[in-house]
């Protein structure tokens, strides 16, 4: 198993810790390598951002994806700069209302994960909330392990909006089909 | 100064014995767990984390953080603090190396153990901060002006980052001289697994302090104790009285400048504590090399799209495997000339226009074919350019 995966979105949304716990959770929580690297703009925020991790049960030599196995969208400048490198068939996850212009010919997975943390009382987890998504589409990871990682990477007096931000995540992209 | 490393105190701070961190925060692991209890430096992207890392956990082992005012400051004070009687380091990228190089000599003429990070990005001047490159090879080996030695080593991992950060502190120690992790932005901004080792799996090096009398101690020489060409360390405030001058030198320290077998018995010994010892204090990892007869040679970021290339090759049935250098500095000569023996072809793959290239087609044998495989602009090259220089052979 190898998945080349990128989580995109603008400066300041998260992006980077949401690929951090996808590449945390499988290589300190399952037994997976992993990769994450990332690259950003001089701005700290605004500014399209990416996040990318490389999940495999072997070695990983060059730690760049080289063809996008799944990529998450956030905003629309990062989805219309970054799908230039999606292998065919990739699984393509977007919110709609952050990355309105998404058609784009091919059947893509459109989950609301901003307003799924808006009602949760903070859209600061709405990475948190795709990550949920993008495991409940994808099952590359075990839900555990991601939970954990969770856990282990954002503040203590926040775990529990993490945590809820997490499972409708999840439950979300378990129940989210391609259109 | 004094300073007592607490292996207990320093795993608690680190925390979890697996975790999922920067290439630069694992360098600031590393110092950590070899025990270095000074830093002085002054950030730098993308070398900025691992000051962040330090400024973060050196307070909480009762170590010491400094930012100074610049680079040149920098590696002055981790001098300094190396000549107060601890282990000291500072990390920095291009621009700040550049500036570092007065001092690095002076570090190298004064024996002054310490280590030095360049997470290396393009250059010449001030480049491409957030972009990996490895453009400061030659610079690290030929900076300064004047004959010497240098000891650089290259990681290719994030796990290395940490292991060899303690390795240079160990050899900075061993043949007190400057050493310098040379990883670059792209390892330094990666994220991957490290497991932090427990005390019983390292080898610490531990400064050889002067013992003997005061009154025949002789601090420039080869040591007075143990058969070695390094002096045994006056540490300041010892009660060894000691002169240290970045001017040619007698035995005792002082000045010594107007005559030439004073320069060429100092530099000799400067230079060959080190160069004795090459092929021992070198390290490479040699990866399908058995039946190869096209090899790769490359270190640091590049070698990663380079073991991918030789993963691809097998797979196509090619004779393909790779050198890489874990040490480039001194330059592992006798390996690399055993290697161009046995195979036909060498590829050297580094982020710059060609730089170990030159020293590999010094010491390989003439009808070995040696080919550079060059890029530049902050991306490493793709496992599938890699195998185009191949097919080219074929």
């Amino acid at each position: 198993m190898k998945k080349e995966i990128r989580i995109c979105g603008f400066g300041g949304q998260g992006v980077i810790l949401a690929g951090f716990i996808i590449g945390k959770a499988a290589c300190v929580f399952s037994d997976y390598n992993s990769v994450q690297s990332q690259s950003y703009g001089p701005e700290a925020r605004g500014g399209a951002a990416r996040s990318e991790v490389i999940i495999s049960d072997e070695k990983i030599g060059y730690p760049r994806p080289i063809g996008i196995d799944i990529m998450a969208a956030m905003a629309q400048e990062a989805f219309d700069a970054y799908r230039g490198d999606l292998r065919e068939g990739a699984i393509i996850i977007i919110d709609p209302d952050l990355v309105p212009r998404n058609d784009i010919g091919t059947p893509i997975y459109r989950v609301q994960v901003q307003k799924i943390a808006e009602e949760l009382g903070n859209k600061i987890v709405t990475n948190i909330t795709m990550v949920g998504a993008l495991i409940g589409i994808t099952k590359i990871l075990d839900t555990e392990a991601v939970k954990k990682a969770v856990i282990d990477s954002v503040p203590k007096k926040f775990k529990e909006l993490n945590v809820n931000a997490f499972e409708q995540g999840l439950e979300a992209g378990t129940n989210a089909r391609p259109e | 100064m004094t300073f007592e490393r607490d292996p207990v105190r320093i795993r608690r701070v680190l925390g979890d014995k697996v975790q999922f961190i920067q290439g630069d925060m694992a360098v600031a692991y590393g110092g950590l767990l070899a025990g270095c209890s000074f830093f002085g430096g002054y950030p730098i992207t993308p070398a900025s984390e691992v000051a962040e890392g330090m400024a973060r956990l050196l307070p909480r082992v009762k170590g010491t953080f400094i930012q100074m005012e610049d680079e040149i400051a920098s590696l002055a004070a981790t001098i300094g603090a190396a000549w107060g009687g601890v282990k000291s380091m500072t990390a920095t990228s291009g621009p700040g190396f550049s500036l570092m190089m007065e001092n690095y000599g002076y570090a190298i003429m004064t024996e002054t153990p310490c280590v030095i990070a360049n997470v290396q990005r393009t250059g010449p001047s001030t480049g491409q901060p957030t972009l990996g490159a490895q453009g400061d090879m030659m610079q690290v080996r030929w900076g300064s002006h004047g004959d010497m030695e240098a000891i650089a080593l290259c990681p290719s991992t994030v796990q290395e980052c940490m292991d060899m950060t303690i390795e240079c502190f160990n050899l900075a120690e061993k043949y007190r001289h400057p050493v310098c992790l040379m990883t670059d932005g792209e390892i330094g901004h990666l994220r991957e697994k490290v497991v932090i080792p427990d005390e019983d799996e390292m080898d610490l090096f531990e400064r050889v302090l002067a013992t003997i009398d005061k009154d025949k101690f002789i601090p420039f020489s080869e040591s007075q104790t143990r058969d070695s060409k390094v002096p045994d360390f006056p540490t300041f405030g010892s009660g060894y009285h000691t002169y240290v001058t970045g001017l040619t030198h007698n035995d005792k320290g002082f000045p010594a400048t107007d005559k030439q077998p004073d320069h060429e018995r100092l530099i000799l010994r400067l230079t060959s504590k080190i160069s004795d010892d090459r092929e021992k204090l070198t390290s490479v990892e040699e990866i399908e090399l058995d039946d190869a007869e096209v090899a790769f040679v490359s270190f640091g970021a590049s070698a990663r799209p380079c073991e991918s290339a030789v993963w691809d090759a097998r797979k196509k049935g090619m004779k393909v495997g790779m050198l890489r250098l874990k040490t480039v500095w001194p330059f592992p000569r006798d390996v690399v000339t055993k290697l161009s023996k046995k195979v036909k072809k060498i590829i050297v793959v580094e982020m710059n226009l060609g730089q170990i290239y030159h020293v590999v087609k010094e010491y390989a044998v003439k009808d070995c074919e040696i080919v550079l495989a060059p890029k530049v602009g902050g991306d490493m090259h793709l496992p599938h350019e890699l195998m185009e220089y191949l097919e080219v052979s074929n």
